[in-house]
């Protein structure tokens, strides 16, 4: 403990159990001055449970917590607060019915007395301001109005203003999830500035790119255990995937898929943005997947869901020739039915199929939601346990599951792998092709340019426009950047 | 607003919708309230006078009183079923105790109150549903208020008679009432600091617990002032009605909480709004009889009318809730 008066977090030996799972199995993790930490691994490695424990939301069942070299016997939120540590959560923590303001003053304490709504509300602009600049968001905004990607911006600006205490140590959990490229880059500059001054930072990240070029040290974990430690500059991509033990990384499948496609199948799908001038449109066939880049909120969810809903009502523009289902992005708020089962879950779609009579068969959703499970590997010990008994990945394979198995043929993703782990997608991305060569056809909306990949066409979206239509070939991430902030043709 | 990038017009356009929706919603209690009004003046112009809305809006009082109470602890995302027949036993207090004893009149009235608290500490501790607990209450004040006062009778402070039948000029009272109960609500939960954590205790729980914040402590606030609020409805109430009987607040319950949703509250997500309940509590008092008789409705029609005019406002209400979709 020679740098113990560096360290700014230590925990040594923390166990956590739920019910007979443990997550956390033994964990020694700190944080010194100055250094920002990658925390990598699956989703269920422990990231999550062991951010907790550091933010003081949960207590660990046995090792012990130290702060700047002082043993924490009661640890909480407010004392983690009190000592400068603070967490930006992966589920998206504001209250939808309260201004961006008020959603401010509820992160200080001392935002109290007269004036205290325009304190607030200059305190979060100008961390706004600072941190990303041309952000639009007014403090004046309710919270609910902002789309999942400003919402993620102002938590994230909100977990860098400084009142009464102090600010050492910002735990980032995934926070560019919902940011696009360019917003993205600008959190991450000013994270290096943030630590550049002196603050400490743990950055995790399922984009393994953001974590090598950012992280000073990175601390790789698996089922509950941290398995390796190193500078940032020790790892590279393939590297900390080994380490990670997720499926082998696959390159380009350009080749792999790109064989054998009819160009003559049939059309699935023709539709036109509303927005569209000129005469762009969209044309997925039938076996295609077709991908939907640009910059986050350029009008790609609107033609999705404006797809989905000319599948049941005739829509000017739009042209669907076969049954629909959405793989939604918001899974907590569009996708999941909390009080359900997982077989509910993936059942709810196929209703028509599970019918005995004039009542839903039991055994038949059993069978289905089974068949599901080993397909796609759900990890749980009983799928009629609750869904959020899963962890993130494993409700989105769920979801996964609800849409593939109905009988839809086309089926629509609203960016559905955001803050999914890199094995999880290495799982969705082959099921998708697979489907894909027996026929069905895929909208595939990404923030992730590495997913296009995967995708026969892409057309980039700006301003509810398509302004460009990429092949396989031409596809490069300059292009698809290009076409996003360039003039519109 | 600050400067818009060029880069971020396409998405500032349907937050402005959602905020011109929302602007609509929150105009809602108040057309509706004029609405009525204007259906009154039009069946019955000489009721459009000081001593037309004296009389006419004479129970308003309880019930906006009510109906602020039932808005507390549906900001917290729960509901008070009870609050009618708590309003009846304050109200048998009042006409008994108060008058007579009055040290043990406050004494009953203010624990009433720490009974409130105590449920809502109940409520979050063992995670019951309020519905359930707050039912059962309902039966436990009825019962309490029929043995402080067995049959209809008592009578009203004299205080409190004088306080209720005050006569300011040019302002009938009820008015000025509803007016300082939404200003000083309103202040004390959408204004002060304090109250913003109220409000977010029913947006998003889970976040106030991660910031630091005691989700008993606000659950303990909200349910004692839906008690210190239930208490001055009753307490009105036998100032304006002079005796008390066991029933006397039966339909607040129902009353309450439909002056919230008509108000623009909505059951969970902690959106109320107090001005909208004053509001939403003049338009159902004043929709609940005096439209109703103007119309010439006879009365073993009228609560039905009244539960037409009910749907009718609320469906409006969702109509424009979903444009805000």
């Amino acid at each position: 403990m020679l740098k113990a008066n560096t360290d700014i977090i230590r925990l040594n030996g923390a166990e956590k159990h739920f019910g007979a799972v443990r997550a956390l199995n033994g964990v020694d993790f700190h944080v010194v001055t100055g250094e920002c930490v990658g925390l990598v691994g699956h989703n269920g490695a422990g990231k999550s449970t062991l951010m907790h424990m550091v933010a003081g939301t949960l207590r660990p069942d046995g090792g012990e917590i130290a702060v700047r070299g002082n043993a924490e016997i009661d640890y909480s939120v407010a004392r983690a607060l009190k000592l400068g540590i603070r967490c930006v959560f992966q589920e998206l923590s504001l209250c939808p019915n309260l201004s961006i303001a008020e959603n401010t003053r509820i992160n200080h304490p001392a935002l109290t007395g007269l004036g205290w709504r325009r304190k607030a509300a200059s305190l979060i602009a100008a961390k706004l301001d600072e941190i990303f600049p041309d952000h639009g968001i007014s403090a004046d905004d309710i919270a609910g109005d902002l789309s999942i990607g400003r919402r993620q911006m102002v938590e994230v600006a909100r977990a860098f203003t400084v009142t009464r205490d102090p600010l050492d140590l910002v735990i980032l959990d995934e926070p560019t999830s919902s940011l696009d490229a360019h917003t993205a880059g600008q959190l991450l500059a000013f994270v290096r500035r943030f630590v550049a001054a002196g603050g400490s930072c743990i950055l995790i990240s399922h984009v393994l790119g953001e974590v090598l070029q950012n992280a000073d040290r990175i601390v790789v974990m698996r089922d509950g255990k941290v398995v390796a430690t190193d500078a940032a500059k020790a790892f590279d991509r393939d590297r900390l995937v080994a380490t990670m033990g997720g499926a082998e990384a696959r390159e380009k499948i350009a080749a792999e898929i790109a064989a054998a496609r009819p160009a003559d199948s049939p059309v699935r799908v023709r539709a036109r943005p509303a927005r569209q001038e000129d005469g762009k449109e969209l044309v997925a066939r039938a076996g295609e997947i077709i991908g939907l880049a640009g910059l986050a909120g350029h009008g790609q969810t609107d033609l999705l869901l404006a797809i989905f809903a000319a599948a049941t009502r005739r829509k000017p523009g739009i042209e669907v020739t076969a049954p629909v289902a959405l793989v939604a992005g918001d899974r907590q708020s569009d996708g999941i039915f909390a009080q359900w089962s997982i077989s509910e879950n993936i059942g709810i779609r196929s209703l028509a199929q599970l019918r005995k009579g004039l009542l839903i068969s039991p055994q038949r959703e059993a069978a289905l939601a089974e068949f599901w499970k080993q397909k796609i590997g759900i990890r749980t010990p009983d799928m009629t346990n609750n869904i959020f008994s899963l962890s993130g990945g494993n409700q989105q394979k769920a979801l996964f599951a609800r849409a593939l198995g109905s009988d839809a043929q086309i089926v629509l993703m609203d960016d559905p792998m955001r803050g999914v782990d890199i094995g999880t997608k290495l799982e969705v991305y082959d099921l998708v092709r697979e489907e894909a060569a027996k026929g069905r056809t895929f909208l595939w909306y990404t923030t992730e340019t590495e997913e296009l990949d995967n995708c026969d066409h892409v057309h980039v979206f700006k301003n509810g426009r398509i302004v460009a239509n990429l092949t396989r070939d031409e596809l490069t991430e300059e292009k698809i950047i290009q076409s996003s902030f360039g003039d519109a043709a | 607003m600050t400067a818009i990038a060029p880069g971020t017009i396409p998405r500032s356009s349907p937050r402005g919708s959602a905020a011109r929706a929302r602007l609509l919603r929150s105009l809602l209690p108040a057309l509706s309230l004029a609405l009525v009004l204007i259906a009154i003046a039009w069946l019955n112009p000489r009721a459009i006078s000081y001593f037309g809305f004296s009389l006419m809006l004479n129970l308003a009082i309880p019930i906006a009183l009510a109906t602020i109470a039932q808005m507390f602890v549906i900001a917290g995302n729960e509901l008070d079923l009870s609050i009618g027949t708590f309003v009846g036993f304050v109200g048998c207090v009042t006409a008994t105790w108060l008058k007579d004893a009055p040290l043990l009149g406050v004494i009953v009235l203010l624990g009433s109150i720490g009974v409130y608290a105590l449920l809502g500490a109940l409520i979050h501790l063992r995670n019951l549903p309020s519905i359930v607990v707050t039912l059962g209450m309902s039966f436990v004040w009825q019962g309490l208020a029929i043995l402080v006062l067995p049959k209809p009778g008592g009578k009203a402070p004299d205080w409190l008679l004088a306080l209720m039948s005050f006569k300011p000029p040019f302002i009938p009272f009820p008015i000025i009432a509803a007016l300082v109960i939404a200003a000083v609500v309103h202040f004390g939960l959408m204004r002060t600091s304090y109250g913003v954590i109220l409000r977010g205790s029913g947006g998003n729980p889970a976040a106030l617990r991660r910031a630091g914040w005691s989700l008993l402590r606000t659950k303990i606030v909200l349910f004692a002032l839906t008690g210190l609020f239930g208490v001055l409805s009753g307490m009105a109430l036998i100032g304006i009605t002079t005796s008390a009987d066991a029933n006397i607040g039966n339909g607040y319950t129902l009353l309450a909480i439909a002056g919230v949703i008509l108000g623009g509250g909505e059951f969970v997500g902690g959106r109320v709004s107090p001005i909208g309940a004053v509001l939403g509590a003049l338009t159902l008092a004043l929709a609940a009889s005096p439209l109703l008789t103007f119309m010439h409705i006879p009365p073993d029609w009228q609560v039905a009318a009244n539960g037409a005019i009910l749907i009718i406002v609320l469906a409006a209400r969702v109509l424009i809730s979903r444009r805000e979709r």
